[in-house]
Protein backbone atom coordinates (compact mmCIF):
# COMPACT_ATOMS: atom_id res chain seq x y z
CA UNK A 1 0.00 0.00 0.00
CA UNK A 2 1.29 3.40 -0.92
CA UNK A 3 0.84 6.11 1.72
CA UNK A 4 1.98 9.74 1.44
CA UNK A 5 5.59 9.14 2.43
CA UNK A 6 6.14 6.26 0.05
CA UNK A 7 4.36 8.25 -2.67
CA UNK A 8 7.15 10.83 -2.62
CA UNK A 9 9.79 8.13 -2.33
CA UNK A 10 8.22 6.59 -5.42
CA UNK A 11 8.49 9.89 -7.28
CA UNK A 12 12.21 10.10 -6.42
CA UNK A 13 12.77 6.56 -7.64
CA UNK A 14 10.88 7.12 -10.88
CA UNK A 15 12.72 10.35 -11.59
CA UNK A 16 16.18 8.87 -11.00
CA UNK A 17 15.39 5.70 -12.94
CA UNK A 18 14.05 7.68 -15.88
CA UNK A 19 17.16 9.83 -15.89
CA UNK A 20 19.38 6.74 -15.78
CA UNK A 21 17.58 5.21 -18.76
CA UNK A 22 17.88 8.46 -20.69
CA UNK A 23 21.61 8.89 -20.01
CA UNK A 24 22.52 5.29 -20.76
CA UNK A 25 20.79 5.41 -24.15
CA UNK A 26 21.99 8.85 -25.20
CA UNK A 27 25.59 7.60 -25.29
CA UNK A 28 24.87 4.63 -27.53
CA UNK A 29 26.02 4.80 -31.17
CA UNK A 30 23.40 4.19 -33.88
CA UNK A 31 24.96 0.87 -34.86
CA UNK A 32 24.05 -0.52 -31.45
CA UNK A 33 20.42 0.58 -31.54
CA UNK A 34 19.09 -2.81 -32.63
CA UNK A 35 20.87 -4.84 -29.91
CA UNK A 36 19.97 -2.13 -27.44
CA UNK A 37 16.29 -2.25 -28.27
CA UNK A 38 16.51 -6.00 -27.88
CA UNK A 39 18.51 -5.62 -24.67
CA UNK A 40 15.97 -3.29 -23.10
CA UNK A 41 13.28 -5.70 -24.30
CA UNK A 42 15.10 -8.35 -22.25
CA UNK A 43 15.30 -6.10 -19.20
CA UNK A 44 11.58 -5.47 -19.02
CA UNK A 45 11.41 -9.25 -18.88
CA UNK A 46 11.69 -8.61 -15.12
CA UNK A 47 7.90 -8.72 -15.51
CA UNK A 48 8.39 -12.46 -14.96
CA UNK A 49 9.14 -11.75 -11.31
CA UNK A 50 5.84 -9.89 -10.97
CA UNK A 51 3.97 -12.63 -12.79
CA UNK A 52 5.41 -15.20 -10.34
CA UNK A 53 4.25 -13.14 -7.36
CA UNK A 54 0.81 -12.65 -8.93
CA UNK A 55 0.46 -16.39 -9.56
CA UNK A 56 1.80 -17.14 -6.10
CA UNK A 57 -0.86 -14.96 -4.49
CA UNK A 58 -3.68 -16.18 -6.77
CA UNK A 59 -6.45 -18.09 -4.99
CA UNK A 60 -9.37 -18.67 -7.39
CA UNK A 61 -8.97 -20.90 -10.49
CA UNK A 62 -9.50 -17.87 -12.77
CA UNK A 63 -6.69 -15.95 -11.06
CA UNK A 64 -4.48 -19.01 -11.27
CA UNK A 65 -5.13 -19.43 -15.00
CA UNK A 66 -4.38 -15.78 -15.77
CA UNK A 67 -1.35 -15.80 -13.46
CA UNK A 68 -0.05 -18.94 -15.16
CA UNK A 69 -0.42 -17.36 -18.62
CA UNK A 70 1.40 -14.28 -17.34
CA UNK A 71 4.29 -16.46 -16.10
CA UNK A 72 4.50 -18.25 -19.47
CA UNK A 73 4.52 -14.95 -21.39
CA UNK A 74 7.02 -13.36 -18.99
CA UNK A 75 9.38 -16.35 -19.19
CA UNK A 76 9.21 -16.23 -23.01
CA UNK A 77 9.98 -12.50 -22.90
CA UNK A 78 13.06 -13.09 -20.71
CA UNK A 79 14.63 -16.03 -22.52
CA UNK A 80 13.71 -14.86 -26.02
CA UNK A 81 14.94 -11.34 -25.31
CA UNK A 82 18.22 -12.68 -23.93
CA UNK A 83 18.92 -15.10 -26.77
CA UNK A 84 18.09 -12.55 -29.49
CA UNK A 85 20.32 -9.90 -27.90
CA UNK A 86 23.13 -12.37 -27.30
CA UNK A 87 22.99 -13.60 -30.90
CA UNK A 88 23.11 -10.08 -32.29
CA UNK A 89 26.01 -9.09 -30.04
CA UNK A 90 27.94 -12.21 -30.98
CA UNK A 91 28.34 -10.64 -34.43
CA UNK A 92 29.96 -7.60 -32.86
CA UNK A 93 32.31 -9.74 -30.83
CA UNK A 94 33.75 -11.42 -33.90
CA UNK A 95 34.19 -8.29 -35.99
CA UNK A 96 35.52 -6.45 -32.96
CA UNK A 97 38.42 -8.88 -32.66
CA UNK A 98 39.29 -9.03 -36.36
CA UNK A 99 40.96 -5.64 -36.81
CA UNK A 100 43.22 -6.40 -33.82
CA UNK A 101 44.52 -9.59 -35.42
CA UNK A 102 45.18 -7.85 -38.73
CA UNK A 103 47.02 -4.97 -37.10
CA UNK B 1 11.50 -23.27 7.84
CA UNK B 2 14.02 -20.44 8.02
CA UNK B 3 12.67 -17.16 6.71
CA UNK B 4 15.01 -16.05 3.95
CA UNK B 5 12.77 -13.34 2.53
CA UNK B 6 15.12 -10.62 3.84
CA UNK B 7 17.55 -11.48 1.02
CA UNK B 8 15.02 -10.45 -1.64
CA UNK B 9 15.54 -6.69 -1.53
CA UNK B 10 19.37 -6.74 -1.44
CA UNK B 11 19.33 -9.15 -4.38
CA UNK B 12 16.84 -6.99 -6.30
CA UNK B 13 19.06 -3.94 -5.70
CA UNK B 14 22.08 -5.84 -6.99
CA UNK B 15 19.98 -6.93 -9.99
CA UNK B 16 19.16 -3.33 -10.87
CA UNK B 17 22.82 -2.40 -10.48
CA UNK B 18 23.83 -5.11 -12.95
CA UNK B 19 21.04 -4.14 -15.36
CA UNK B 20 22.39 -0.59 -15.48
CA UNK B 21 26.01 -1.75 -15.81
CA UNK B 22 24.90 -4.22 -18.48
CA UNK B 23 23.08 -1.54 -20.48
CA UNK B 24 26.08 0.72 -20.21
CA UNK B 25 28.45 -1.99 -21.42
CA UNK B 26 26.06 -2.56 -24.32
CA UNK B 27 26.79 0.99 -25.41
CA UNK B 28 30.20 0.03 -26.80
CA UNK B 29 30.71 -2.68 -29.44
CA UNK B 30 33.67 -4.26 -27.65
CA UNK B 31 32.00 -4.63 -24.24
CA UNK B 32 28.45 -5.12 -25.55
CA UNK B 33 28.47 -8.90 -25.35
CA UNK B 34 29.57 -8.93 -21.74
CA UNK B 35 26.82 -6.38 -21.00
CA UNK B 36 24.01 -8.76 -21.86
CA UNK B 37 25.74 -11.58 -19.95
CA UNK B 38 25.86 -9.45 -16.78
CA UNK B 39 22.22 -8.48 -17.14
CA UNK B 40 21.31 -12.10 -17.86
CA UNK B 41 23.04 -13.44 -14.75
CA UNK B 42 21.30 -10.80 -12.64
CA UNK B 43 17.93 -11.81 -14.11
CA UNK B 44 18.46 -15.48 -13.23
CA UNK B 45 19.27 -14.64 -9.62
CA UNK B 46 16.33 -12.23 -9.34
CA UNK B 47 14.00 -14.95 -10.63
CA UNK B 48 15.34 -17.54 -8.19
CA UNK B 49 15.13 -15.23 -5.18
CA UNK B 50 11.50 -14.40 -6.02
CA UNK B 51 10.56 -17.97 -5.00
CA UNK B 52 11.37 -16.86 -1.42
CA UNK B 53 8.66 -14.16 -1.41
CA UNK B 54 6.44 -14.68 1.68
CA UNK B 55 2.94 -16.18 1.40
CA UNK B 56 3.34 -17.56 -2.11
CA UNK B 57 1.65 -20.77 -3.27
CA UNK B 58 1.25 -22.48 -6.67
CA UNK B 59 5.00 -23.17 -6.95
CA UNK B 60 4.48 -26.13 -9.26
CA UNK B 61 2.42 -24.04 -11.69
CA UNK B 62 5.13 -21.38 -11.53
CA UNK B 63 7.88 -23.83 -12.45
CA UNK B 64 5.82 -25.36 -15.26
CA UNK B 65 5.04 -21.90 -16.64
CA UNK B 66 8.69 -20.89 -16.60
CA UNK B 67 9.72 -24.09 -18.38
CA UNK B 68 7.03 -23.74 -21.08
CA UNK B 69 7.56 -20.01 -21.68
CA UNK B 70 11.32 -20.21 -21.39
CA UNK B 71 11.50 -23.20 -23.70
CA UNK B 72 9.37 -21.48 -26.33
CA UNK B 73 11.41 -18.26 -26.10
CA UNK B 74 14.71 -20.11 -26.32
CA UNK B 75 13.78 -22.26 -29.31
CA UNK B 76 12.05 -19.46 -31.23
CA UNK B 77 14.96 -17.06 -30.71
CA UNK B 78 17.61 -19.67 -31.59
CA UNK B 79 15.94 -20.78 -34.79
CA UNK B 80 15.15 -17.42 -36.35
CA UNK B 81 17.52 -16.04 -39.01
CA UNK B 82 19.31 -12.73 -38.41
CA UNK B 83 17.00 -11.07 -40.94
CA UNK B 84 14.03 -12.02 -38.79
CA UNK B 85 15.30 -10.42 -35.58
CA UNK B 86 13.05 -7.32 -35.70
CA UNK B 87 9.84 -9.34 -35.64
CA UNK B 88 11.23 -11.49 -32.83
CA UNK B 89 11.82 -8.36 -30.75
CA UNK B 90 8.22 -7.37 -31.51
CA UNK B 91 6.94 -10.81 -30.50
CA UNK B 92 8.84 -11.01 -27.20
CA UNK B 93 7.96 -7.42 -26.40
CA UNK B 94 4.29 -8.24 -26.97
CA UNK B 95 4.59 -11.18 -24.61
CA UNK B 96 6.07 -8.92 -21.93
CA UNK B 97 3.12 -6.57 -22.42
CA UNK B 98 0.74 -9.50 -22.17
CA UNK B 99 2.38 -10.64 -18.93
CA UNK B 100 2.00 -7.12 -17.52
CA UNK B 101 -1.69 -7.09 -18.49
CA UNK B 102 -2.07 -10.53 -16.88
CA UNK B 103 -0.54 -9.30 -13.61
CA UNK B 104 -2.96 -6.38 -13.60
CA UNK B 105 -5.88 -8.75 -14.19
CA UNK B 106 -4.90 -11.00 -11.25
CA UNK B 107 -4.39 -7.93 -9.05
CA UNK B 108 -7.75 -6.46 -9.96
CA UNK B 109 -9.58 -9.77 -9.54
CA UNK B 110 -8.62 -10.10 -5.93
CA UNK B 111 -5.27 -9.02 -4.59
CA UNK B 112 -5.38 -5.22 -4.56
CA UNK B 113 -7.13 -3.49 -1.72
CA UNK B 114 -6.84 0.27 -2.15
CA UNK B 115 -8.02 2.67 -4.83
CA UNK B 116 -4.40 3.74 -5.41
CA UNK B 117 -3.07 0.27 -6.15
CA UNK B 118 -6.05 -0.68 -8.31
CA UNK B 119 -5.72 2.57 -10.29
CA UNK B 120 -2.08 1.75 -10.95
CA UNK B 121 -3.02 -1.80 -11.94
CA UNK B 122 -5.67 -0.44 -14.34
CA UNK B 123 -3.26 1.97 -16.04
CA UNK B 124 -0.58 -0.74 -16.21
CA UNK B 125 -3.15 -3.16 -17.62
CA UNK B 126 -4.28 -0.70 -20.29
CA UNK B 127 -0.72 0.05 -21.44
CA UNK B 128 0.31 -3.62 -21.27
CA UNK B 129 -2.72 -4.77 -23.28
CA UNK B 130 -2.15 -2.08 -25.94
CA UNK B 131 1.51 -3.08 -26.17
CA UNK B 132 0.54 -6.76 -26.43
CA UNK B 133 -2.05 -6.36 -29.21
CA UNK B 134 0.03 -3.77 -31.07
CA UNK B 135 3.24 -5.78 -30.95
CA UNK B 136 1.47 -8.88 -32.23
CA UNK B 137 0.17 -6.89 -35.24
CA UNK B 138 3.71 -5.54 -35.79
CA UNK B 139 5.04 -9.10 -35.63
CA UNK B 140 2.44 -10.37 -38.14
CA UNK B 141 3.19 -7.52 -40.56
CA UNK B 142 6.97 -7.97 -40.41
CA UNK B 143 6.73 -11.74 -40.60
CA UNK B 144 4.61 -11.35 -43.74
CA UNK B 145 1.65 -13.22 -42.25
CA UNK B 146 -0.30 -10.03 -42.70
CA UNK B 147 -0.06 -7.50 -45.55
CA UNK B 148 2.41 -4.81 -44.40
CA UNK B 149 0.48 -1.98 -46.08
CA UNK B 150 -1.59 0.30 -43.86
CA UNK B 151 -5.18 -0.77 -43.34
CA UNK B 152 -7.45 2.25 -43.39
CA UNK B 153 -11.18 2.85 -43.56
CA UNK B 154 -13.45 5.88 -43.22
CA UNK B 155 -14.08 7.02 -39.66
CA UNK B 156 -11.08 5.06 -38.41
CA UNK B 157 -9.69 7.81 -36.18
CA UNK B 158 -13.09 8.44 -34.62
CA UNK B 159 -13.56 4.72 -33.96
CA UNK B 160 -10.08 4.49 -32.40
CA UNK B 161 -10.75 7.47 -30.17
CA UNK B 162 -14.12 6.03 -29.16
CA UNK B 163 -12.63 2.64 -28.27
CA UNK B 164 -9.89 4.35 -26.26
CA UNK B 165 -12.43 6.53 -24.42
CA UNK B 166 -14.58 3.49 -23.61
CA UNK B 167 -11.52 1.60 -22.36
CA UNK B 168 -10.69 4.49 -20.04
CA UNK B 169 -14.30 4.74 -18.80
CA UNK B 170 -14.49 1.01 -18.12
CA UNK B 171 -11.11 1.25 -16.36
CA UNK B 172 -12.50 3.97 -14.10
CA UNK B 173 -15.53 1.77 -13.38
CA UNK B 174 -13.22 -1.10 -12.42
CA UNK B 175 -11.53 1.12 -9.83
CA UNK B 176 -14.65 2.87 -8.52
CA UNK B 177 -16.98 -0.17 -8.52
CA UNK B 178 -20.09 2.06 -8.39
CA UNK B 179 -23.46 0.50 -7.70
CA UNK B 180 -25.55 2.58 -10.08
CA UNK B 181 -24.29 1.20 -13.40
CA UNK B 182 -26.57 -1.12 -15.41
CA UNK B 183 -23.89 -3.80 -15.99
CA UNK B 184 -22.91 -6.38 -13.41
CA UNK B 185 -19.70 -5.35 -11.62
CA UNK B 186 -17.94 -8.54 -12.70
CA UNK B 187 -18.34 -7.51 -16.34
CA UNK B 188 -16.33 -4.27 -16.15
CA UNK B 189 -13.01 -6.05 -15.93
CA UNK B 190 -13.29 -8.31 -19.02
CA UNK B 191 -14.84 -5.39 -20.91
CA UNK B 192 -11.91 -3.19 -19.92
CA UNK B 193 -9.35 -5.68 -21.22
CA UNK B 194 -11.23 -6.38 -24.46
CA UNK B 195 -11.44 -2.65 -25.17
CA UNK B 196 -7.75 -2.13 -24.33
CA UNK B 197 -6.68 -4.98 -26.61
CA UNK B 198 -9.01 -3.67 -29.31
CA UNK B 199 -7.46 -0.23 -29.09
CA UNK B 200 -3.93 -1.64 -29.44
CA UNK B 201 -5.06 -3.57 -32.50
CA UNK B 202 -6.87 -0.66 -34.14
CA UNK B 203 -4.03 1.74 -33.39
CA UNK B 204 -1.47 -0.46 -35.18
CA UNK B 205 -3.49 -1.50 -38.25
CA UNK B 206 -3.12 1.83 -40.12
CA UNK B 207 0.67 1.85 -39.69
CA UNK B 208 2.69 0.68 -42.67
CA UNK B 209 5.53 -1.82 -42.62
CA UNK B 210 8.19 0.86 -43.17
CA UNK B 211 7.29 2.54 -39.89
CA UNK B 212 7.33 -0.67 -37.84
CA UNK B 213 10.76 -0.10 -36.22
CA UNK B 214 9.49 3.11 -34.63
CA UNK B 215 6.32 1.34 -33.54
CA UNK B 216 8.14 -1.62 -31.98
CA UNK B 217 10.46 0.72 -30.14
CA UNK B 218 7.50 2.65 -28.78
CA UNK B 219 5.68 -0.48 -27.63
CA UNK B 220 8.95 -1.54 -26.01
CA UNK B 221 8.85 1.65 -23.95
CA UNK B 222 5.13 1.02 -23.27
CA UNK B 223 5.82 -2.43 -21.87
CA UNK B 224 8.52 -0.98 -19.63
CA UNK B 225 6.05 1.55 -18.27
CA UNK B 226 3.36 -1.10 -17.74
CA UNK B 227 5.86 -3.27 -15.83
CA UNK B 228 6.78 -0.31 -13.59
CA UNK B 229 3.12 0.48 -12.83
CA UNK B 230 2.43 -3.17 -12.03
CA UNK B 231 5.44 -3.14 -9.71
CA UNK B 232 3.81 -0.33 -7.74
CA UNK B 233 0.41 -2.01 -7.68
CA UNK B 234 1.51 -4.86 -5.38
CA UNK B 235 0.71 -4.54 -1.67
CA UNK B 236 4.48 -4.56 -1.12
CA UNK B 237 5.81 -2.62 -4.12
CA UNK B 238 8.24 -4.61 -6.24
CA UNK B 239 10.99 -2.03 -6.79
CA UNK B 240 12.99 -4.26 -9.15
CA UNK B 241 10.04 -4.09 -11.55
CA UNK B 242 9.55 -0.39 -10.95
CA UNK B 243 13.14 0.67 -11.60
CA UNK B 244 13.83 -1.72 -14.50
CA UNK B 245 10.48 -0.78 -16.08
CA UNK B 246 11.08 2.96 -15.80
CA UNK B 247 14.61 2.63 -17.19
CA UNK B 248 13.25 0.77 -20.21
CA UNK B 249 10.39 3.25 -20.52
CA UNK B 250 12.75 6.23 -20.59
CA UNK B 251 15.39 4.58 -22.76
CA UNK B 252 12.75 3.24 -25.16
CA UNK B 253 11.10 6.64 -25.50
CA UNK B 254 14.40 8.30 -26.36
CA UNK B 255 15.24 5.53 -28.82
CA UNK B 256 11.82 5.95 -30.46
CA UNK B 257 12.36 9.70 -30.91
CA UNK B 258 15.85 9.11 -32.36
CA UNK B 259 14.51 6.59 -34.84
CA UNK B 260 11.64 8.81 -35.90
CA UNK B 261 14.11 11.67 -36.35
CA UNK B 262 16.35 9.50 -38.54
CA UNK B 263 13.35 8.99 -40.83
CA UNK B 264 12.32 12.64 -40.53
CA UNK B 265 8.91 11.63 -39.26
CA UNK B 266 7.13 12.84 -36.18
CA UNK B 267 5.58 10.34 -33.80
CA UNK B 268 2.10 11.67 -34.54
CA UNK B 269 2.79 11.26 -38.24
CA UNK B 270 3.84 7.63 -37.73
CA UNK B 271 0.70 6.81 -35.81
CA UNK B 272 -1.85 8.89 -37.67
CA UNK B 273 -0.31 9.44 -41.10
CA UNK B 274 -1.11 5.98 -42.58
CA UNK B 275 2.22 6.28 -44.42
CA UNK B 276 2.20 4.65 -47.85
CA UNK B 277 -1.56 4.25 -48.01
CA UNK B 278 -1.97 7.03 -50.54
CA UNK B 279 -0.54 7.01 -54.04
CA UNK B 280 0.97 10.20 -55.34
CA UNK B 281 -1.13 11.34 -58.29
CA UNK B 282 -0.38 13.60 -61.23
CA UNK B 283 3.35 12.99 -61.29
CA UNK B 284 4.67 11.15 -64.29
CA UNK B 285 8.18 9.80 -64.03
CA UNK B 286 10.13 10.53 -67.19
CA UNK B 287 12.55 8.11 -68.80
CA UNK B 288 12.60 4.35 -68.69
CA UNK B 289 14.28 1.56 -66.74
CA UNK B 290 17.44 0.41 -68.51
CA UNK B 291 18.66 -3.12 -67.88
CA UNK B 292 22.34 -4.13 -67.83
CA UNK B 293 24.24 -7.44 -67.71
CA UNK B 294 26.61 -8.55 -64.94
CA UNK B 295 29.64 -8.64 -67.29
CA UNK B 296 29.19 -4.98 -68.20
CA UNK B 297 28.86 -4.01 -64.53
CA UNK B 298 32.09 -5.92 -63.80
CA UNK B 299 33.92 -3.84 -66.42
CA UNK B 300 32.46 -0.66 -64.93
CA UNK B 301 33.70 -1.70 -61.48
CA UNK B 302 37.15 -2.73 -62.73
CA UNK B 303 37.79 0.73 -64.19
CA UNK B 304 36.30 2.70 -61.28
CA UNK B 305 38.43 4.78 -58.93
CA UNK B 306 35.91 4.65 -56.15
CA UNK B 307 32.96 2.38 -55.42
CA UNK B 308 30.19 2.78 -52.87
CA UNK B 309 27.77 0.01 -51.97
CA UNK B 310 24.33 0.98 -50.66
CA UNK B 311 22.83 -2.17 -49.14
CA UNK B 312 19.22 -2.67 -48.16
CA UNK B 313 16.99 -5.31 -46.66
CA UNK B 314 16.74 -7.05 -50.06
CA UNK B 315 20.41 -7.97 -49.80
CA UNK B 316 19.80 -9.68 -46.48
CA UNK B 317 16.69 -11.49 -47.73
CA UNK B 318 18.72 -12.92 -50.62
CA UNK B 319 21.50 -13.90 -48.14
CA UNK B 320 23.95 -12.04 -50.36
CA UNK B 321 26.12 -10.55 -47.57
CA UNK B 322 28.84 -13.18 -47.94
CA UNK B 323 29.09 -12.62 -51.71
CA UNK B 324 29.11 -8.86 -51.17
CA UNK B 325 32.02 -9.29 -48.76
CA UNK B 326 33.82 -11.37 -51.41
CA UNK B 327 33.22 -8.67 -54.02
CA UNK B 328 34.56 -6.04 -51.61
CA UNK B 329 37.74 -8.01 -50.95
CA UNK B 330 38.26 -8.59 -54.67
CA UNK B 331 37.88 -4.90 -55.54
CA UNK B 332 40.20 -3.87 -52.74
CA UNK B 333 42.82 -6.34 -53.96
CA UNK B 334 42.67 -4.35 -57.22
CA UNK B 335 43.24 -1.15 -55.20
CA UNK B 336 39.72 0.12 -55.70
CA UNK B 337 38.42 1.55 -52.41
CA UNK B 338 34.96 0.32 -51.41
CA UNK B 339 32.74 2.06 -48.88
CA UNK B 340 29.36 1.05 -47.56
CA UNK B 341 26.66 3.71 -47.27
CA UNK B 342 24.42 2.80 -44.37
CA UNK B 343 21.09 4.56 -44.12
CA UNK B 344 19.95 4.83 -40.49
CA UNK B 345 16.84 2.77 -41.20
CA UNK B 346 18.35 0.34 -43.72
CA UNK B 347 17.08 -3.12 -42.90
CA UNK B 348 14.14 -3.25 -40.59
CA UNK B 349 15.57 -1.45 -37.58
CA UNK B 350 18.25 1.18 -36.95
CA UNK B 351 21.59 -0.59 -36.91
CA UNK B 352 20.11 -3.78 -38.39
CA UNK B 353 22.23 -3.45 -41.55
CA UNK B 354 25.43 -3.08 -39.50
CA UNK B 355 24.60 -6.32 -37.72
CA UNK B 356 23.91 -8.15 -40.98
CA UNK B 357 27.18 -6.93 -42.52
CA UNK B 358 29.13 -7.70 -39.35
CA UNK B 359 27.78 -11.25 -39.59
CA UNK B 360 29.44 -11.54 -43.01
CA UNK B 361 32.71 -10.08 -41.69
CA UNK B 362 32.58 -6.58 -43.20
CA UNK B 363 34.56 -4.40 -40.79
CA UNK B 364 33.27 -1.23 -39.14
CA UNK B 365 35.89 0.87 -40.90
CA UNK B 366 34.02 0.22 -44.17
CA UNK B 367 30.66 1.44 -42.91
CA UNK B 368 29.66 5.09 -43.19
CA UNK B 369 26.42 6.67 -42.15
CA UNK B 370 24.32 8.95 -44.29
CA UNK B 371 25.79 12.28 -43.25
CA UNK B 372 29.36 11.05 -43.69
CA UNK B 373 28.85 9.51 -47.11
CA UNK B 374 26.42 11.86 -48.87
CA UNK B 375 29.07 14.48 -49.85
CA UNK B 376 31.10 11.69 -51.47
CA UNK B 377 28.55 10.52 -54.05
CA UNK B 378 29.33 13.20 -56.73
CA UNK B 379 32.96 12.02 -56.84
CA UNK B 380 32.05 8.33 -56.93
CA UNK B 381 32.26 6.35 -60.18
CA UNK B 382 29.95 3.46 -59.39
CA UNK B 383 27.31 3.03 -56.73
CA UNK B 384 25.91 -0.47 -56.30
CA UNK B 385 22.44 -0.34 -54.78
CA UNK B 386 21.84 -3.86 -53.48
CA UNK B 387 18.29 -4.54 -52.42
CA UNK B 388 17.65 -1.01 -51.17
CA UNK B 389 14.75 1.03 -52.45
CA UNK B 390 13.01 3.66 -50.34
CA UNK B 391 16.25 4.82 -48.70
CA UNK B 392 17.68 5.84 -52.10
CA UNK B 393 14.50 7.27 -53.66
CA UNK B 394 15.12 10.85 -54.84
CA UNK B 395 11.34 11.40 -54.67
CA UNK B 396 12.11 12.36 -51.08
CA UNK B 397 13.38 15.69 -52.43
CA UNK B 398 10.16 16.41 -54.35
CA UNK B 399 7.35 18.24 -52.65
CA UNK B 400 4.08 16.34 -52.74
CA UNK B 401 5.68 12.91 -52.66
CA UNK B 402 4.65 10.82 -49.65
CA UNK B 403 8.37 10.40 -48.99
CA UNK B 404 9.01 14.15 -49.07
CA UNK B 405 11.46 15.24 -46.41
CA UNK B 406 12.85 11.79 -45.56
CA UNK B 407 16.65 12.01 -45.48
CA UNK B 408 18.00 9.66 -48.14
CA UNK B 409 21.31 8.47 -49.54
CA UNK B 410 21.88 10.78 -52.55
CA UNK B 411 23.13 7.96 -54.77
CA UNK B 412 21.65 9.61 -57.88
CA UNK B 413 24.52 12.13 -57.76
CA UNK B 414 27.10 9.45 -58.57
CA UNK B 415 28.40 9.06 -62.10
CA UNK B 416 26.89 5.60 -62.47
CA UNK B 417 24.29 3.85 -60.40
CA UNK B 418 23.65 0.13 -60.72
CA UNK B 419 20.56 -1.16 -58.96
CA UNK B 420 20.52 -4.86 -58.13
CA UNK B 421 16.91 -5.87 -57.85
CA UNK B 422 14.83 -9.01 -57.97
CA UNK B 423 12.07 -7.56 -60.15
CA UNK B 424 10.31 -4.34 -60.94
CA UNK B 425 8.31 -4.14 -57.70
CA UNK B 426 8.06 -1.25 -55.29
CA UNK B 427 9.80 -0.81 -51.96
CA UNK B 428 8.43 -1.54 -48.50
CA UNK B 429 6.77 1.89 -48.42
CA UNK B 430 4.95 0.98 -51.65
CA UNK B 431 6.16 4.01 -53.58
CA UNK B 432 7.51 4.19 -57.16
CA UNK B 433 11.26 4.95 -57.23
CA UNK B 434 12.38 7.81 -59.51
CA UNK B 435 15.98 6.65 -59.28
CA UNK B 436 15.33 3.62 -61.50
CA UNK B 437 14.35 5.92 -64.38
CA UNK B 438 17.38 8.21 -64.24
CA UNK B 439 19.79 8.37 -67.21
CA UNK B 440 22.77 7.33 -65.09
CA UNK B 441 20.96 4.35 -63.59
CA UNK B 442 21.16 0.78 -64.85
CA UNK B 443 19.06 -2.10 -63.55
CA UNK B 444 20.67 -5.47 -62.89
CA UNK B 445 17.81 -7.89 -62.37
CA UNK B 446 18.03 -11.17 -60.53
CA UNK B 447 18.50 -12.75 -57.13
CA UNK B 448 21.08 -10.62 -55.33
CA UNK B 449 23.20 -13.55 -54.14
CA UNK B 450 23.40 -14.98 -57.66
CA UNK B 451 24.01 -11.62 -59.31
CA UNK B 452 26.79 -10.61 -56.96
CA UNK B 453 28.30 -14.08 -57.47
CA UNK B 454 28.27 -13.43 -61.23
CA UNK B 455 29.95 -10.06 -60.67
CA UNK B 456 32.70 -11.75 -58.65
CA UNK B 457 33.27 -14.36 -61.40
CA UNK B 458 33.31 -11.75 -64.16
CA UNK B 459 35.72 -9.54 -62.21
CA UNK B 460 38.12 -12.45 -61.64
CA UNK B 461 38.30 -13.00 -65.39
CA UNK B 462 39.19 -9.38 -66.14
Amino acid sequence: MIDTITLWTAVYIVMLAAFTGYVVISRVPVILHTPLMSGSNFIHGIVLVGAMVALGLATTPLEQIIGFIAVVLGAANVTGGYVVTERILQMFDRSGKKPKKEA
Amino acid sequence: MIDLSWVIDPIYIATIFFFIVGLQRMSHPLTARSGIVWAGAAMVIATLVTFLTPNLTNFVLMAIGIVIGGGFGYIAAKRVAMTGMPQMVALFNGMGGGAAAGISAVELLGITTTATTSSLAVIGGLIGAVSFAGSIIAFLKLQGWMRPRPITFPGQKILNMAVFALAVVSGILVVMQPSWVPLAVSLYLPLFFVLSLGFGLLMTLPIGGADMPVVISMYNAFTGLAVALDGFSFATPNYAMVVAGIIVGAAGSLLTLNMARAMNRSITNVFFGAFGATEETGVEIKGSMKAIEADDVAVMLAYADKVIIAPGYGMAVAQAQQKVKELTDLLESKNIPVKFAIHPVAGRMPGHMNVLLAEAGVGYDHLFDRDEINPEFPSTDVVLVIGANDTVNPAAHRQGSPLFGMPILDVEQAKNVVVLKRGQGKGFAGIENDLFYRDNTRMLYGDAQETVGKLVQALKKL
